[in-house]
């Protein structure tokens, strides 16, 4: 059998991933999150009178702090059996791949195991997410310069 | 001059090495599986009160030899060869068990199919009158498997439907040239590596199917035998993926399995334990065998099995590197010897 007609083969044998029921999963719990990150704001600019930006950096903090603290008890991972994307997308699910391998790599010590594999999953999305933001600031000023507003 | 072999792959045991005793250590989830009552312990926490769960997966696996050696009323000093797989990096597990057995030890890795490379081994070697008791295991973890080929243990990610979950647990067998149990090894074929071009670690079944296939076709076409002389022909864990498809790939050559086909992927597990596609690793045929499989035989329910673990030989390096996944399946003839 050549491999052509094998992949042909597998691909009727294998089951499909779902769609519908996960995306909806995945709004519920995503919407969850964030609606709970809007409840932390405002409990941060009327309760605790932060100005705008200082509100943000306390709900970002509170949302890693309670992401760590499920990761560390175990839950997180459930929840993101059940959310998928609902779950990884949110800068829960960040904190989250921080933690995971932080807690998996503990016992070959905190130099080669914590310190060198704490950014295992996340390092991809660290070392492309800025240097996106990088491109995207060199662009910017590219465009304002041309324009003549600098 | 070849005396005992058959065909192109196949050996043959005149002596036919009896399995002298056995024993199956596995985990909860197993145990909670509907093979839960065949195996020797079930232990209720799978780090087994260790400080990692590389260490667990040592600790099951010589609680499993131990069991063994005493069921069959032996220390390891009278044991003449060691046979060991597993699936950590260097094999480590079986390295450390050897470690503390102190019997000549013979390191074998086939990945899954593992168990079977070193009973064949063992056969072999108690056949050929090298050796009066040969010792054979296997064993996986699913938390060491994972941290090795997949994602941290807490990570939040879905699996996709074809993967499979490795088993925790721990077989082993010793083999004899003595009067043991009534059940011995009669023939073994070497399997060779096939490569589909298959590429998805989550579907690893697929990637393994057609080295089960060769290795069934080579098995039968060297013994002139056919699948009904088999009460049972067991793979290891191609899963539901991976069986449906080696049942297909033999349908189109005419060759029918039906109910005498079984994966133990799809039998350690039960459909509501959130495995997909079904269990997986070394010690999941290995498991079965020294559990379900050897208890059938024993109660006379099985007269003969082909016992045919396929392993997937990728690593982690050539899978980031875009290697396709080689796969292998070696089968061993059980029988019921009276």
């Amino acid at each position: 059998m050549q491999q052509k007609e094998y992949e042909k083969l597998v691909k009727a044998k294998s089951p499909k991933s779902k769609v519908i029921l996960p995306l909806i999963k995945a709004f519920f719990v995503g919407g969850a999150i964030c609606t709970l990150g809007q409840g932390i704001r405002e409990i941060g600019e009327k309760c605790l009178s932060l100005d705008e930006q200082a509100a943000g950096c306390f709900t970002s903090v509170c949302l890693i702090f309670l992401s760590a603290l499920f990761t560390g008890l175990g839950l997180y991972d459930e929840l993101g059996k059940f959310a998928g994307a609902g779950s990884i997308v949110p800068i829960t699910g960040f904190a989250n791949s921080v933690v995971s391998p932080a807690m998996e790599f503990k016992r070959e010590g905190y130099v080669m195991g914590v310190g060198a594999k704490m950014f295992n999953v996340a390092g991809p999305v660290l070392v492309y997410g800025i240097s996106a933001s990088v491109l995207y600031g060199v662009i910017y000023w590219l465009v304002l310069l041309i324009g003549g507003k600098l | 001059m070849m005396l005992n072999h058959l065909g192109k792959q196949t050996l043959v045991f005149p002596s036919r090495p009896s399995v002298l005793s056995y024993a199956s250590v596995v985990g909860p989830k197993e145990g909670e599986g509907p093979l839960g009552n065949f195996f020797d312990e079930i232990v209720p926490d799978d780090l087994m009160g260790q400080d990692s769960f590389e260490k667990a997966e040592l600790k099951m696996l010589e609680d499993a030899c131990d069991r063994t050696l005493s069921k069959a009323k032996k220390l390891a000093c009278d044991v003449d060869v060691y046979l060991g797989g597993d699936l950590l990096n260097q094999i480590v597990s079986s390295a450390y068990a050897a470690r503390g057995l102190g019997i000549p030890y013979l390191g074998v890795y086939g990945a899954c199919s593992s168990m079977a490379q070193a009973m064949l081994l063992g056969a072999v070697l108690v056949d050929g009158g090298y050796a009066d008791t040969a010792l054979c295991s296997a064993v996986s973890h699913f938390s060491t498997a994972e941290r090795q080929y997949r994602f941290p243990l807490e990570l939040g990610s879905q699996r996709p439907p074809s993967s499979q979950w490795t088993v925790t647990g721990a077989g082993a067998v010793l083999l004899g040239c003595e009067k043991g149990l009534p059940v011995g090894i009669t023939h073994a074929t070497i399997g060779s590596v096939w490569d589909m071009g298959q590429k998805d670690i989550n579907n690893m079944g697929a990637a393994m199917a057609p080295a089960a296939h060769e290795t069934l076709k080579a098995h039968l076409l060297d013994t002139g035998r056919d699948v009904t002389d088999y009460d049972l022909i067991v793979s290891g864990d191609l899963g539901k993926v991976g069986s449906s498809i080696l049942r297909e790939l033999c349908e189109r050559e005419g060759l029918y399995l039906g109910a005498r086909y079984i994966d133990c992927g799809c039998e350690i597990f039960g459909d509501d334990q959130g495995v997909f596609s079904g269990g997986s690793g070394a010690g999941c045929s290995a498991v079965t065998l020294c559990g379900w499989l050897f208890s059938r035989l024993l109660s006379g329910d099985l007269r003969r099995i082909l016992f045919m673990p396929t392993g997937a030989l990728m690593s982690v390096t050539t899978s980031q590197q875009g290697e396709s996944i080689p796969g292998i399946a070696h089968a061993v003839t059980l029988e019921v010897i009276p």
